[in-house]
Order: structure tokens, then C-alpha cells, then sequence
């Protein structure tokens, strides 16, 4: 065990690397260069032995993604932004194949105009193509959300595509201490990559041809399920890294100080982690709140949001909006609440464009919530 | 080569989906039977996603892996860059596009792998239309053929694609025709034995796609080349030999018919015939192919 003092980049890149993939495809997009530039680092000094496509778009680097892990590899990639909205196409294609990549997303704003900072709507818009997104709150959990990722990816009871998403700068660009295991505990976590099917020449099969109607709906329940299936393997693997490493960053949630809380936040990425300050200050002024950080949105935690209802008033932030809906962690905690919960859910659209939220302002939102002076979602910190 | 020395292996199954006359399906028994098993082909969508058949079922003896329009060349250089972390060095990794899935939109994924130095081969058919879709321009159709989005004569010149891959300068580049079993057969088997990227290019004749009759798929491949309006040639490390016909066109040492002796077989140029001629286009055809042709004997003429 090491102590790698460094970016959300370059220790998502380490995780990558210790997870040992055989094809890397990737094409470069700021926030998400140091992330590839790492990789290309551990090539030269001869640390990472598998093979490095630079390809010459987003859209290939999913398609070689595709291909090779179709042909029976251990696949990752890394993008941002608008490197994510190009590679759409294949992110469905990726997960209808059942292809278990791993791919870093660097949550950027997209454009027009251009802006590099930090929000959501890239990896939320990305949310109906079947693959399974983590957002991370640390670096040390960027680099344990990478390992667990290939783990549960390649696990027979999912075989989908695994989105790790951590935000720009705060976390991409930021140092933060992170304990690096040992390689063997690595290995022996992740262990040898058996695919799911391959392309094999003693097996010749055709993927992927013209599929009727009688057939298809069978692929599409298949994935389904094995969302389904996530919801029990994500907690039971970050049991096992726990066990493995000593390190634990929750389920689908991570809960911090609910017990006895009568409102619940609901927060997700940096401000998720900015939240668990905004707690302190709160309870140490009396105040029964308490905080569920959301770390999956796919498969979305419906049943555990529900629980939280049974206890507590919900509130809820948002980094993204649904332009004509609302924000989506909002809209879909609400739409899990349905029936089910007498429970209020308060909504707060904040940090757009990578605007600051600080835990200040996390408070802020929290107390016009609870005093019923917020409207059911609004705007905080972009009113004029 | 001998009709006795074809390869017997036939990776292409009989009853698959194509239409009578298919040009496709005559070049695919022809690369796959100089391929042979050992290969892995990706498919982007275009005609031959339906020669496949449906799923359960499939006409190839072979694994393939079909892949987003655009992304052949990009889902080849994934497959190949795995099975060579595998050691598997001895399967041929495969691109078998269409013209469209070529030309148009698949050109930036197969421009990146040429210049990656993919070790693969890109097989594109080119029947000179969008066909799966249901004849529709592409970049490969020529000046003044009817489509469906073309419905008085495309008034663009096609590109040459041709060149465009010369501009890569990789190992292997070739032309060819379906028509021509020997020169298909020779120049797939000796792009499988060349390392790094491979581009080969087979005029496919399509009847529906073209409006002629099915039985003169290979006759419209054959005065394609006579006319000097597609041409067969090969590629190796720079150096630029044409073949057949097409070499005699380039040395002048016999004349290349009037492509209107090819177009006038095909309904897609019936427009240019009746009610009367139309002078003006039949004549820029001929001079186009006329520059095309001195053109490629100032820059290819061959040692």
C-alpha cells in the first residue's frame, strides 16, 4: 500500500492501469487529457502492457472499445463533454453487444459556448443507453469506484458498460491523497476477464444482424435485468473492496448522518461531498438533517429513495436540468416517492456551468427547503 | 489462377437474403473463399447486414461482428489491436463496408485507421449508391445517375476514393471488379500476406441499383472497365501497377470503349437517351473520363 498524493485524472488513469485492460481507445477532450497523457506515461515507462489506440474521434474510441472487447478483452476509455455526446451512438451499441468497457467520464458543460467547467448534463443525457453510472466524490473513491467498476461490469449476472463519472477540476484537476493497494490485492479483486460471448473463429457466430420483433424485446428485458442484478452486486462489491482494501464510499448511496433526521439532502458528484459540511454546520445548530449521497443514478435506487421517504422530507440537488422538465435526480426521486410516500421533495437547480456551490450555499438551499419558503424546484445561485 | 485452384472452403452459406444478380454476394464468396476461416469481419450497416439473414440465423461460416455505419474501420482496429494482445496473430481481421459506409460516412473512422497502421484488411463493395436504404447518392455515384435524391441525374462527379487511400501510403491499395474472380481472388490473398493496413475496392454492379436486368451483373462490371469508367489496379508500397484492361487504357495500347456503352444498358441513365439525347451531359461524361484517364497516366505511368 502507497499513499499517491496527485489528481482525480491521473488516480482514475492508476486505477485503470492496475486493473490491467487489454485495449485502450482513447481520443483527448480537456477536462479528460491528464487522464489519457497518464496513461500514455504508464505505456512509455512500460508499466501498462496492453495495447493504446489513439484514435482520431470519441465515436472510434468507443467503436474500438466495442471491437476489441468483442473480440474477448478487457477494455477502458475516458472522455468528457462532448466527447460523451459523440460517442451516443456506441454507448447504446456498447451496452445492447452486453460489452463490459469501463469508461471515465469527466463531467464537463457542453457548448455553445464553450466552457469547460463542471456540470452534469453530459453523463444524465447518457442515462436511458443501459450503462451502469457511478459519480464519485473524492479521488481515493474515483480510484476504488475504477476498480469496483471492471469487477462489476464483467460479472456474469451483468455484462454491461460501467460509466465512472467524477467532476471537472474540482475532483479531474484537484490533489487529493489516495491509498493505492498493492497490484496482487488489484488482481485479486478484479480477476481474469472471462467474456460474457466473443468473437471466436471456432465458434463462428454473426453478431448483431437483423433481429424482428419477436426477438428483439428479449435483448432490451435482458439488460433490464441485469440492472436489476446491479442493485444487489453494487453494494455486495464495495462490501468485498472494503474487505480487500479498507475502503468504502457506500451502496447506491452513501448515507451520512441520517439516523433520526426528519429532512434527508439528496446530492451527487462534488457537491455530494461539499454536502457532508453543510450537515456538520447544520446539526451542530440543532437541525435533524441528514445526507444521501447519490453515487449510481443507473441502476437508479428507487427502492432505497423510497425508504428515505418513510423517514424524512426530501431535498434534492441538482447539477443538470432536463430543459422543459426539471432536474433528473429531482424528477426521478419523486417519481420513486409516487404512492409510495407522504414524504415533501424540495428541488434545487445549482451550479450550472460550473458555478460554485459551497457547502454554504448547500446550507442555505437546505434551510429555505425546510422553512417552506422554497418553491417545489428552483433555481439557486442563477436567479437574475 | 485456374478455376481449379479457387479455394474450396465456402464461408458464404447458400440461402442467404440478397436480391437475384447480387454483385455483393459474388464478391463476398470470392474475398471469404481467399480469406478462409481464420478471419473475423466487421460489418458496418449496409447490404450486407441483410445477405446475413435474420437472426438466429446467419450465412456466414465465419464470426462477425456488425457495427454502427460509420465505425467499421474503428470496430476492426479494436478487434485487431485485442487478438494481437492475444497472440492470435494468425487470424485476418476484416472491414467489409459499402460504398456509403466508405465514402460518406464511415471515411474519418478508416482515414484514422490507415494512418494508425492498423493491421487489417478494408474491403469496401462499391455499387455506387446508398441500396440498403433504397438507392439513394452517395459519394461514389457518378455524374448524372438517376437515385432516389438525385431525381433528374446527379450533377457531381464521384470522388476517387482511390486516391484519397494513395494519400495514406500504406503497404497495399487495390482496385477491383466483380467481374474479375481471378484478379479478386489474387489481390485479397495477397493483401492477407502484407502486414499492416490494406485497402481493396470492388465495383459491385447492382441491377436494382443500376436498372438492368439481373442476369448482366457481370457484364455491367466488365464494360465498366472496358469504358474506362472504373478501373482495375494495385498498390504495393507506392508503387502503382494497373491490371487487365486497365493497363492497356493507361499504355494507350488499345482504346477504352465510350462509357456511353456502359450507361446505356442502365436505366439510371435513361434520362440522358430519351426523349432525346442529351448531348450536352453524354459529353461530359466522356471528356471527365477522358482527363481522368491522362491524368492517371501523369502520375501512374508504370515502369
Amino acid at each position: 500500500m502507497t499513499i499517491m498524493m496527485d489528481t482525480g485524472n491521473r488516480i482514475g488513469a492508476k486505477a485503470a492501469v492496475m486493473a490491467k485492460p487489454e485495449v485502450v481507445a482513447a481520443y483527448p477532450i480537456t477536462p479528460q487529457t491528464t487522464m489519457v497523457e497518464a496513461i500514455a506515461e504508464y505505456v512509455a515507462r512500460g508499466e501498462f502492457k496492453g495495447e493504446y489506440i489513439c484514435v482520431e474521434s470519441e465515436h472510434s474510441a468507443m467503436s474500438a472499445c466495442i471491437g476489441a472487447s468483442a473480440a474477448g478483452s478487457r477494455t477502458f476509455t475516458a472522455t468528457s463533454s462532448h466527447g460523451l455526446l459523440l460517442m451516443h451512438e456506441m454507448l447504446h451499441w456498447a451496452a445492447l453487444a452486453r460489452l463490459p468497457v469501463v469508461m471515465c467520464n469527466i463531467n464537463r458543460v457542453i457548448g455553445p459556448g464553450w466552457n469547460i467547467w463542471v456540470d452534469e448534463n453530459d453523463s444524465i443525457s447518457q442515462r436511458d443507453t443501459g450503462w451502469i453510472q457511478f459519480y464519485c466524490s473524492s479521488n481515493q473513491e474515483i480510484f476504488d469506484t475504477v476498480i469496483q467498476a471492471f469487477k462489476l461490469a464483467e460479472h456474469q449476472k451483468i455484462v454491461l458498460p460501467v460509466m465512472v463519472n467524477l467532476n471537472a477540476f474540482i475532483l479531474s484537476h484537484t490533489s487529493m491523497p489516495a491509498e493505492i493497494p498493492e497490484q496482487q490485492t488489484v488482481d485479486d479483486f478484479v480477476g481474469k476477464y472471462v467474456p460474457h460471448w466473443k468473437l471466436d473463429i471456432d465458434n463462428p457466430i454473426t453478431f448483431g444482424n437483423i433481429i424482428g420483433p419477436e426477438h428483439y424485446y428479449k435483448v432490451r428485458r435482458a439488460m433490464q435485468e441485469a440492472q436489476q442484478n446491479a442493485k444487489q452486486l453494487i453494494p455486495q462489491i464495495a462490501k468485498d473492496w472494503k474487505k480487500a482494501s479498507g475502503y468504502f464510499h457506500g451502496d447506491l448511496l452513501e448515507y451520512y448522518k441520517c439516523e433520526g433526521a426528519e429532512h434527508i439532502l439528496l446530492s451527487m458528484g462534488a457537491i455530494g461531498a461539499e454536502s457532508k459540511i453543510a450537515i456538520d454546520e447544520m446539526q451542530k445548530a440543532g437541525i435533524k438533517i441528514g445526507l444521501a449521497r447519490v453515487r449510481v443514478i443507473r441502476p437508479f435506487p428507487a427502492e432505497e429513495i423510497r425508504k428515505l421517504g418513510k423517514q424524512a422530507d426530501l431535498i434534492i440537488i441538482d447539477r443538470n436540468i432536463s430543459i422543459g422538465s426539471e432536474g433528473v435526480l429531482f424528477n426521478e426521486a419523486k417519481a420513486a416517492l409516487y404512492g409510495e410516500s407522504e414524504a415533501k421533495a424540495t428541488g434545487f437547480i445549482a451550479g450550472l456551468g460550473g458555478k460554485d456551490v459551497t457547502y454554504k450555499d448547500i446550507e442555505t438551499m437546505c434551510r429555505k427547503a425546510m422553512n417552506g419558503s422554497a418553491k417545489k424546484q428552483e433555481w439557486y445561485g442563477m436567479e437574475d | 489462377m485456374a478455376l481449379k485452384d479457387y479455394p474450396v472452403d465456402e464461408c458464404l452459406l447458400q440461402g442467404n437474403a440478397s436480391c437475384p444478380g447480387c454483385p455483393a454476394t459474388i464478391g463476398l464468396r470470392l474475398v471469404l473463399k481467399a480469406l478462409g476461416k481464420k478471419t473475423i469481419m466487421v460489418i458496418p450497416a449496409c447490404c450486407t447486414a441483410v445477405i446475413e439473414s435474420l437472426y438466429p440465423h446467419t450465412s456466414f461460416d465465419i464470426p462477425v461482428m456488425n457495427i454502427a455505419f460509420e465505425a467499421a474501420a474503428a470496430g476492426a482496429s479494436g478487434v485487431e489491436a485485442a487478438l494481437r494482445q492475444q497472440g492470435r496473430t494468425d487470424i485476418t481481421v476484416a472491414a467489409w463496408a459499402g460504398d456509403g459506409g466508405t465514402y460518406d460516412i464511415g471515411i474519418q473512422a478508416l482515414s484514422g485507421a490507415l494512418e494508425r497502421r492498423t493491421n487489417f484488411i478494408y474491403i469496401c463493395y462499391n455499387n455506387q449508391i446508398y441500396s440498403n436504404t433504397g438507392i439513394q447518392r452517395s459519394g461514389a455515384t457518378p455524374y448524372a445517375a438517376w437515385t432516389t435524391t438525385t431525381v433528374s441525374g446527379k450533377n457531381e462527379f464521384r470522388k476517387e476514393m482511390g486516391e484519397i487511400i494513395l494519400a495514406h501510403h500504406i503497404p497495399y491499395a487495390a482496385q477491383t471488379c466483380i467481374s474479375y474472380p481471378e484478379d479478386v481472388i489474387s489481390k485479397i490473398t495477397k493483401a492477407k500476406n502484407i502486414q499492416g493496413p490494406k485497402y481493396i475496392e470492388i465495383l459491385a454492379p447492382c441491377p436494382p441499383g443500376w436498372r438492368f436486368s439481373m442476369d448482366k451483373t457481370v457484364e455491367m462490371g466488365r464494360l465498366a472497365v472496358d469504358s474506362g469508367a472504373w478501373s482495375l489496379w494495385e498498390c504495393e508500397n507506392d508503387v502503382m501497377t494497373f491490371n487487365g484492361k486497365s493497363k492497356l487504357i493507361l499504355e494507350k495500347k488499345i482504346q477504352r470503349k465510350p462509357v456511353e456503352e456502359w450507361i446505356k444498358y442502365q436505366g439510371r441513365f435513361s434520362h440522358l437517351f430519351r426523349p432525346q439525347r442529351d448531348e450536352v451531359r453524354l459529353k461530359a461524361i466522356e471528356d471527365y473520363t477522358d482527363n481522368l484517364w491522362e491524368r492517371y497516366r501523369k502520375c501512374y505511368t508504370t515502369k
